[in-house]
C-alpha cells in the first residue's frame, strides 16, 4: 500500500513537471517570437531574458543545477549587459525601429527556418529514439567535488585564459 | 530527482508568489487611483530640472571597459558559487585553490588599473 503510495506520487510528480514543462516550453516560444518581432531592440534584449530564464528552468528539469545557476549568472547577468551595453553605445535610435520590414524580415524568416531544419534534422538524425538516462540529479556539489578534485588543473587553467580574455579586452576597448 | 526537485518548487513558489504581488499591486493602483493626465505630469522628472533633448543618447564608450571586466568576474563567480556550497569539506586545499585563483584573475584587474582604464578622466 505504501508502495502503491508512493509510484503514484512518483507518477503524480511526473505529470506536475510536464506540465511545467509545457507552461515554460510555451512561455519561450512566445517570448522568443517577441524578441524578434518586437520594433524596439531594448524590448527585444528584454524578452531574451525570458528565453534564458526558461532554459534555466529546462535544465533544472534535466537535474542540472550547475548548468541552471551559470545559465543565470553569465547569460542573463552578463551576456544581456553586453547586449544593453552594445545598444547603449550605438548612435542609432534607442526607439522603435520601423525600418526593419519587408524583404530583410522575409530573409529572416527563410535564414531562420532553414537553421531551425539543419538542427531538427542533425537532431533527429543523430539521437532518433535513443532515451538519454540521467542517473539523478547533478547538483552543485557533485560539480564542486569533480572541479576541486579530477579537474583541478583545469580549474585553474581557466583562471589564466579569463586572465588573457580580460587583457585582451582591456587592449581592444582602449583604442577609442 | 524527485527530491530534487520538489525542492525547487519552493522556489517556483516563491517566483510566483513575487511575480503575483507585483501584478495585484500594479493592478490595484491601477483601479484605485483617478486618472487625470496633465502635459506636466506626464513630463518626465529630472530633478526638478525641466528635461531636454531626445529620451536616448548615446553612452559613452567608456561604460564598455566596466561591462568587460563586469563579465569577466562574472563568470569568476561562477566557479566560486559551487566551492561555496563545499568550503567546509575542502577546507585548507580548497581555500589555497581559490586564493590562487582569484590572485590570477586580480592580476587582469591589477593591469586594468596600471593602464588607467578604471580612471574617470
Amino acid at each position: 500500500m505504501q508502495l502503491l503510495a508512493q509510484v503514484s506520487s512518483e507518477t503524480d510528480l511526473y505529470v506536475a513537471q510536464n506540465i511545467f514543462f509545457a507552461v515554460i516550453a510555451g512561455t519561450m516560444i512566445y517570448a522568443a517570437f517577441r524578441v524578434v518581432t518586437t520594433a524596439n531592440v531594448v524590448h527585444a534584449a528584454l524578452w531574451l531574458v525570458v528565453v534564458l530564464a526558461g532554459v534555466a528552468v529546462q535544465f533544472l528539469f534535466l537535474g542540472a543545477e550547475f548548468v541552471a545557476v551559470t545559465q543565470v549568472l553569465v547569460y542573463i547577468g552578463a551576456v544581456i549587459v553586453l547586449f544593453l551595453f552594445g545598444v547603449m553605445l550605438t548612435r542609432a535610435s534607442m526607439g522603435d525601429d520601423e525600418t526593419v520590414a519587408g524583404e530583410k524580415r522575409a530573409m529572416a524568416a527563410i535564414v531562420g527556418v532553414l537553421l531551425f531544419a539543419v538542427m531538427a534534422v542533425a537532431l533527429v538524425d543523430s539521437f532518433e529514439d535513443t532515451r538519454v538516462d540521467i542517473d539523478g540529479p547533478q547538483g552543485v556539489v557533485e560539480v564542486s567535488d569533480a572541479i576541486f578534485s579530477q579537474y583541478i588543473v583545469p580549474f585553474e587553467a581557466v583562471s589564466v585564459l579569463l586572465l588573457a580574455a580580460l587583457i585582451g579586452a582591456i587592449v581592444v576597448a582602449r583604442k577609442d | 530527482m524527485s527530491d530534487f526537485l520538489r525542492s525547487y518548487l519552493t522556489v517556483g513558489i516563491f517566483g510566483l508568489i513575487g511575480v503575483a504581488l507585483v501584478g495585484v499591486f500594479l493592478g490595484l493602483g491601477k483601479i484605485l487611483r483617478p486618472n487625470k493626465p496633465t502635459l506636466a505630469k506626464t513630463e518626465a522628472y529630472e530633478s526638478g530640472v525641466e528635461p531636454t533633448g531626445d529620451m536616448w543618447s548615446q553612452a559613452n564608450i567608456r561604460y564598455y571597459v566596466f561591462a568587460l571586466l563586469f563579465v569577466m568576474f562574472d563568470v569568476e563567480a561562477v566557479f566560486i558559487f559551487p566551492w561555496a556550497t563545499r568550503l567546509e569539506a575542502y577546507g585548507t586545499f580548497g581555500l589555497i585553490e581559490m586564493a590562487i585563483f582569484i590572485f590570477i584573475l586580480l592580476l587582469g584587474l591589477l593591469y586594468a588599473w596600471r593602464k588607467g582604464v578604471l580612471k574617470w578622466a
